[in-house]
């Protein structure tokens, strides 16, 4: 069975590598390459994947689940400079596609045990576009 | 890594086959059968898988993604009569699942055009006609 929590964000990135002339972030990035950032409201939909307890019919508990959403994602990321604020993205640039894996690397130890894994993690940056995560080896 | 963009074109039809008599395409197309068409805001949804080129940060160029689908079927498909304007539909009833085949295999044939190492590759394509209809075509 799996279950999806759904948890939103606003934060501003800048997807520019200073090692890269302007011309090639503008090819690779388009106007996301704007070194001063800009924001999306993003949201992430947490899938976990496990069988119901049998004394409390619950996959997980869910006001446990709230806490650890809040705790590894909105806290770091809402409302934050991504580049500046939130690492690893002072290193690594933050596209939709690293900030989905930074979410999985951050989740992934709390739904490590035999009842419920972490399944996927789907990221939209808007509406019209968002990324799918099945974890490293999944890559 | 999967990646999904979502794009939209609006666009008419009329489902009509000829190899079926004029009563036969009014009981299975129905109202879509109606003589002169009639349309729907279509939504595609593009899904390419490749690994995160660990340079840049992307598994898929955008920009060029954007390229390919403007050219190898928004252009032609964007406030369209599918019927009559697009070349595939001559012959084959523009039903959704046909549209479908017809994006994947224009997508499929100017793919390394656009991505030359072949990274990322084309997934699977969504098209919903309305909210409740949709197709969804799984590799290429």
């Amino acid at each position: 069975m799996l279950i999806t929590r759904k948890v939103e964000f606003s934060s501003s990135h800048a997807c520019y590598n200073s090692a890269l002339p302007e011309e090639e972030n503008r090819r690779l990035y388009g106007e996301s390459a704007n070194p001063h950032g800009h924001g999306h409201n993003f949201v992430a939909e947490i899938t976990l994947e496990g069988g119901p307890d049998p004394v409390t019919g619950m996959v997980y508990d869910l006001k446990d689940l709230k806490k650890v959403l809040n705790d590894e994602i909105v806290e770091p990321y809402d409302h934050r400079f991504l580049n500046y604020e939130t690492p690893p993205f002072d290193k690594v640039i933050p596209t939709a596609e690293n900030i989905v894996r930074d979410i999985w690397r951050r989740l992934r130890p709390h739904f490590a045990g035999p009842a419920v894994r972490l399944r996927s993690v789907r990221l939209y940056e808007t509406d019209d576009l968002f990324v799918d995560y099945f974890g490293e080896e999944a890559e | 890594m999967r990646v999904t963009r979502r794009y939209r074109f609006a666009a008419s039809h009329r489902l009509h086959s000829p190899r079926l008599s004029e009563e036969k395409n009014r009981e299975t197309y129905g109202k879509c059968n109606n003589p002169h068409g009639h349309g729907h805001d279509y939504v595609l949804e593009i899904s390419v898988r490749g690994p995160v080129d660990e340079s840049t940060g992307l598994a898929v160029n955008l920009e060029s993604l954007d390229r390919l689908v403007g050219r190898a079927v928004l252009d032609d498909f964007r406030y369209s009569n599918m019927n009559t304007r697009i070349a595939a539909f001559a012959e084959t009833v523009p039903t959704t699942e046909n549209v479908a085949l017809e994006i994947r295999r224009r997508l499929a044939g100017r793919w390394t055009e656009h991505f030359s190492s072949g990274s990322p590759r084309l997934e699977k394509i969504r098209l919903y006609e309305t909210r409740k209809n949709i197709i969804e075509v799984v590799g290429t």
